[in-house]
């Protein structure tokens, strides 16, 4: 199963691919949720190789991408805190925030810290006991249950020193905002297949019912897109709106028992900022009351806490998150913008729908 | 941020209260050691993804035969411009 090859068979693909040509007799416009999903197009170039009027809509599905700016803003203040330790994901690094990025910080001196893994972060307090360390907890239900792990571990082992700076994003409440917008366009949904490996995908019943759209889930290797793609413009070309599974070798209706029961002991839904959306409805995820003391936001600041002048932001990163254009039709794509000198997260983050465009070489006159 | 890699678990270590961690085989000669708190019931052999040093699912082996039966069915040509059921 770690043989890749079957998932990338040019056999498969261009049979795959001329079930979609013939099946299709009409324009859709097909969203993919996540970053990775949009990546994978772009990287392998299968976004060519499909019908011209089958459109792909990129979705927000990238957390470093909605993170808003306010909480990486407080994420580089702590980090200025002589007795602080903020550790990160290598992705939000380059983010600029209002003044400067966390990478832009570290130079001049902040105490940040890149982790692999929200575990590595536990470790880091162990080692550094005099000190605060402070995970930012960003990321989606795949990522939240390993938060859960790190707050289950700091406080087996007693360490008062850590907690979590939460920024933490729940996938349905922001597709169901993007479906109600009647601008958005969407006929059918690609559902991210690792974020569904956590929370299964019966909760999606009710969106497909409400929306008359079709949803299925889908891996990430280019076997796994066609094969969601194919199935889910099958469905609208029957006037079916399905719930479907093509990534059925890690995701069960029901997702991952113990993970979701992780979340559920320490995080409660919230309403949450999206960067690019405003305010969602249970869009995002908090520690539960009895956690609280590992809330960073509690732990080092006021209500009050001032946040200093906000720049202008020159990125649209909003109408790119919402799918209202493709990252080529920015006027800064490829210009003031580029993956060395990023004017927002899309550029930045691996899974931001620019950063795809860019490291795929594509330019404006190709992808019009 | 979701970046999931399947590996094979080389084996389960002694697991306490607090760890519960495997060596596992990324292929190409990577071998690391993640966490398995999440996939108790896997086993030595099993396959897994692995998250930012935590497997979130068992992969499930009898799929592969599933899906190449699922394209099978679905790019046997019967007729162009006509829509199998999947």
């Amino acid at each position: 199963m770690l043989n890749k090859a079957e998932f990338r068979s040019s056999d498969a693909v261009s049979k795959l691919l001329d079930k979609i040509r013939k099946t299709q007799s009409q324009g859709w416009s097909i969203m993919e949720i996540c970053g990775g999903q949009t990546h994978a197009f772009l990287q392998y170039g299968l976004d060519q190789l499909l019908p011209q009027d089958l459109q792909l809509i990129h979705g927000p599905g990238c957390p470093v991408c909605v993170t808003p700016l306010h909480l990486l803003q407080q994420a580089i203040d702590l980090a200025y805190q002589e007795q602080v330790i903020m550790c990160s994901f290598g992705d939000m690094l380059r983010v600029p925030a209002y003044k400067q990025s966390l990478a832009q910080a570290k130079a001049r001196g902040a105490n940040i810290e890149l982790v692999y893994s929200p575990l590595e972060a536990v470790q880091v307090a162990a080692r550094e006991s005099s000190r605060q360390v402070v995970m930012f907890a960003i990321g989606f239900e795949t990522t939240t249950p390993l938060y859960s792990l790190a707050l289950q571990q700091a406080s087996q082992r007693g360490l008062k020193n850590f907690s979590l700076l939460t920024a933490l994003v729940r996938v349905q409440p922001a597709l169901e905002a993007m479906l109600e917008d009647t601008d958005c366009g969407i006929d059918g949904v690609l559902a991210a297949g690792h974020v569904c490996a956590v929370t299964g995908y019966s909760s999606y019943q009710s969106v497909v019912q409400k929306f008359n759209k079709p949803i299925v889930v889908t891996g990430f290797e280019p076997v796994d897109l066609l094969l969601g793609l194919f199935q889910v413009l099958d469905c609208l070309e029957n006037s079916q709106a399905s719930l479907k599974n093509a990534y059925t070798r890690a995701v069960t209706m029901q997702g991952n028992p113990h993970a979701r029961q992780a979340i559920e002991q320490y995080f409660e839904p919230c309403d949450q900022s999206w960067r690019g959306f405003g305010v969602i409805s249970a869009g995002g995820y908090r520690l539960r009351a009895p956690w609280s003391e590992f809330d960073a936001g509690k732990r080092f600041f006021s209500e009050s806490h001032e946040l200093g002048s906000q720049r202008t932001e020159l990125c649209p990163a909003s109408a790119v998150l919402t799918g209202r254009i493709k990252p080529v039709q920015c006027p800064y794509f490829g210009k003031e913008c580029t993956s060395d000198h990023p004017l927002g997260a899309p550029m930045v983050s691996a899974e931001g729908s620019c950063a795809a465009y860019f490291q795929a070489g594509r330019r404006r006159k190709e992808c019009q | 941020m979701c970046l999931a890699v399947p590996a094979k678990i080389l084996n389960k270590i002694a697991t306490d209260q607090i760890l519960c961690e495997g060596r596992v085989d990324f292929g190409g000669g990577v071998i690391r050691t993640v966490n398995l708190s999440f996939v108790p019931e896997a086993q030595e052999g099993d396959y897994i993804l692995v998250h930012a040093g935590v497997a979130i699912t068992r992969l499930q082996p009898e799929d592969a035969e599933r899906r190449r039966e699922l394209i099978a069915s679905i790019t046997i040509d019967r007729g162009a411009g006509h829509a199998e059921q999947s």
